[in-house]
């Protein structure tokens, strides 16, 4: 599992890690390949073929499309015009949902006056999709970015499920358990998601750091036990449960002074989480890319043994950028317990870490990129209620699509044989993304 | 040119897959699973005037043969009570923070009534109908105080039924032993582990008998739970466990997880030299949505479910809809034991008469059934 399956096993006591022509380790080759294999043509054209495959999936999944091809040699043109169908309709419902929905700009032709459609939601409606869609982006790009943050020094942050849940107890907590002036307790709540993340993180740094346990096992493990230690909480009175909830894991709703201020009025969700995961992503380009301190961390990613060599400390460096990792994924908490959700629950945390991590790899581990790839699957999440109603496509076709561009993002020879690209340069001068298992 | 001959052959193979599984499909269809589905985008057209009945379910999907499936056999009773006019759709939850866009989807398709399925969807479902007073809306295992006026919510005294499951189970038992675990101790879930617990001891002390009852204790509110509804392993092997200790019925209170006690009860009876286990199931009829163990069922212990949200939706069609709190009970058929099937000729006749009067004293209310997670 440490090495690549091709590497000859090493004799014991050799360091075949530290070899200048060592082969690298098998998770090290998925993350060159996406960091340094990929071009940004590589990643759209990955998309494209992802979306391509997820709409035959979706057309002959369909009954109607299977009914109309079981006849396909009699009538072809009909059989073909079906699939296209269901998957055009079902690509159409998605942005309909997610962007633009031309049915909202018709209803707001038909009102009498402007001041009336600003007031019973018909403009809000226009910009529905696009709020939705930031809304399900915003603790993408957070949690994204917390992994993002922790492939680029090194470390595989597969816990931001954890600090999810550690950033979220605590937000939800100061939520309800203390009585404070409006804006100090959005604040106060925030900075407490920010530091329930953050500790879980600097423990998992600090196990590394000092006893040499590796983060990926820790992160998992990290995992399990904050999901039960969630529920427990959540399930005692004295803790997090809600009065009267009788044992329904539930905790109480969070004060409305602690709640996220709305953007553009109370017909729309999106609020001011989304423009704090933005400010962390401009905040995580500066660390990364102008501060002393990310040139540590991007140094100790592309090689421990020359940052510790150039009087480095790479210890100190883990538990400060797991510190970081950790609070953007309680960060994440924070958005969700505040800006939508309101209260906190026994499965709250979703599917936040595994998505954090499919979005940090599409993203390429930039900022900028994360942010992007958020605000795609963010779409895709938003336009998928939309698309299972009007075309009755199931939701779970969006988790396939996501799954497929990740899959051909880490696999770029298959995406330029398919379109014919000339493979990248060897040793492409992009930044080393993470170190693997071994480091 | 190799690789588009090998593009052709892939679309042809794939052409004729599909045109094998298209006539497959066209020879059953009108099956159940066919109609399981929200039709496709042609049904549009022809809900076009409908009274649109709307399902947002939780995080189980309407195939977790627990309550999301019930309300959603519900639905499709309401739709084929009066096709003509009403039509369902459903839209699944894969995550939590999907209730809110769901309902809200559902209400910018002016849905005639948006059902949702379990507590967790409460506050997002009571926020949504705050927002839309106008809307109608309706909750499976929820109840609001105080009771809101635009929505039906639905409960169930499950421990009453599971009473008379607990009562049956002991009677039945040759080893003195019965068994119930859960999937997760939520109120939902304890609730039937209470009425089975109380059953047992009343039967115990109407008989004098000592049969004891493995996986929970109502005064300490402790026994064993899976962990969650999914996984079958665990059920198959708690349930493995419970066999070896003695217990002879089995009454697992977790969804799908109760598939694989029923595993454990089919290998108990092919293996020779193990006693004969039988089991009760939860929530649905056994029979119907498990069929392939039916014969190891003595009953089903069900809450109506079903019938309460068809209700719902068809008072919701004709105008009849009353908002507030619903609680299903024995007396108003809300719960209720199912039919025995097999075991029709297998449960003593004496047992059957004493399980209607254990029946009747629960209505009457000279049987008290205690539960520490009230409906």
């Amino acid at each position: 599992m440490s090495e690549s399956p091709s590497a000859p096993a090493a004799p014991p006591g050799s360091t075949p890690d530290r070899k200048p022509e060592e082969k690298p380790s098998f998770s090290r080759a998925i993350l060159d390949a996406v960091i340094e294999g990929n071009s940004v043509v590589v990643t759209i054209l990955a998309i494209l073929v992802a979306i391509v495959l997820g709409g035959l999936l979706i057309a002959f999944t369909t009954q109607s499309v299977l009914h109309a091809w079981g006849d396909f040699f009699s009538s072809p043109g009909n059989a073909i015009a079906q699939a296209w169908d269901a998957a055009s309709g079902a690509y159409v419902a998605i942005f309909e949902g997610s962007i633009f929905n031309p049915h909202t700009v018709s209803a707001l032709f038909q009102q009498k006056s402007m001041s009336i459609a600003l007031h019973d939601g018909t403009v809000s409606s226009v910009f529905y999709p696009l709020s939705e869609t930031c809304v399900q982006a915003t603790p993408l790009i957070l949690a994204g970015l917390s992994v993002a943050v922790a492939f680029r020094a090194g470390l595989f942050n597969i816990g931001a499920s954890s600090q999810w849940i550690g950033g979220a107890i605590l937000a939800t907590w100061l939520g309800y358990g203390v009585n404070l002036p409006i804006v100090i307790h959005v604040v106060v709540c925030v900075i407490g998601g920010f530091v329930g993340g953050a500790v879980l993180g600097y423990v998992v740094g600090l196990l590394k750091a000092r006893t040499g346990a590796h983060e990926v096992i820790v992160t998992i493990m990290a995992n399990y036990i904050m999901q039960y230690l969630l529920a427990y909480l959540l399930g005692k009175p004295k803790l997090l449960e809600k009065p009267g909830a009788n044992g329904n894991l539930i905790s109480p709703n969070i004060a409305s002074n602690a709640h996220l201020p709305l953007l553009f009025g109370t017909h729309l969700r999106i609020n001011a989480g989304f423009l704090l995961a933005l400010a962390c992503a401009a905040g995580v380009w500066w660390l990364m890319n102008r501060s002393t301190l990310g040139f540590e961390f991007r140094t100790v990613g592309a090689n421990p043994n020359a940052a510790r060599s150039s009087g480095m400390s790479v210890t100190r460096t883990w538990v400060l950028v797991m510190l970081i990792a950790g609070g953007l994924a309680g960060l994440a908490a924070s958005t969700v317990i505040q800006g939508t959700d309101f209260s906190l629950n026994f499965q709250s945390y979703g599917t936040y870490g595994i998505d954090a991590i499919t979005v940090a790899l599409l993203g390429r581990s930039k900022p900028g990129g994360v942010v992007l790839a958020a605000l795609l699957y963010g779409a895709l999440h938003a336009g998928a209620p939309l698309m299972q109603a009007s075309t009755g496509v199931p939701v779970d076709i969006v988790q396939v699509i996501q799954a497929l561009i990740v899959m051909f993002v880490a696999a770029p020879p298959l995406v330029r044989a398919i379109f014919r690209l000339r493979a990248a340069r060897a040793g492409g001068t992009g930044q080393v993304l993470s170190k693997g298992w071994n480091s | 040119m190799k690789k588009t001959l090998a593009a052709s052959a892939v679309l042809t193979v794939a052409g004729l897959l599909a045109a094998a599984c298209g006539s497959s499909t066209s020879n059953t269809s009108g099956s159940s699973s066919a109609s399981a589905k929200p039709s496709g985008g042609s049904s549009s057209a022809s809900t076009a005037g409908k009274f649109l009945g709307c399902m947002v379910t939780d995080t189980g999907g309407i195939d977790d043969r627990s309550f999301n499936a019930s309300s959603w056999q519900g639905m499709q009773e309401a739709q084929s009570a009066d096709p003509g006019k009403i039509s369902v759709t459903y839209l699944q939850s894969t995550t939590q923070s999907d209730y809110t866009p769901n309902i809200n989807t559902f209400i910018a398709k002016k849905c005639g009534i948006i059902v949702t399925v379990g507590f967790l969807m409460a506050q997002a479902t009571q926020t949504a109908s705050k927002a839309n007073p106008s809307g109608k809306f309706a909750i499976v295992d929820n109840a609001y105080t105080p009771a809101l006026s635009n929505v039906d919510a639905l409960l169930f005294d499950t421990a009453q039924d599971a009473f008379m499951g607990g009562y049956l189970a002991a009677g039945m038992s040759k080893t003195g032993k019965v068994a119930t675990f859960g999937g997760e101790k939520l109120p939902t879930v304890t609730i039937y582990m209470d009425g089975f617990y109380d059953g047992v001891q009343y039967y115990n002390s109407k008989h004098g008998t000592h049969v004891s009852v493995l996986g929970w204790n109502e005064s300490s509110q402790n026994g064993s739970f899976t962990g969650d509804f999914t996984n079958q392993t665990n059920g198959q092997n708690l349930t493995q466990t419970f066999i070896t200790e003695g217990a002879d019925v089995i009454f697992p209170v977790a969804g799908n997880v109760g598939l694989g006690a029923a595993k454990a009860v089919q290998n108990a009876d092919s293996q020779a030299g193990s006693q004969k286990v039988n089991m009760e199931w939860v929530d649905t009829d056994g029979c119907i949505s498990a069929a392939q163990y039916c014969k190891y069922f003595i009953t089903s212990v069900t809450k109506g479910i079903q019938t309460a949200v068809k209700n719902a939706v068809t008072t919701a069609a004709s105008g009849s809809f009353k908002g507030g709190n619903y609680i299903g009970t024995l007396q108003n058929g809300g719960v209720a034991l199912a039919p025995f099937h097999d075991f029709a000729s297998k449960v003593p006749s004496s047992l059957q008469s004493e399980l209607n009067t254990v029946k009747q004293g629960i209505i009457s209310g000279s049987i008290k059934v205690a539960t520490k997670s009230p409906a």
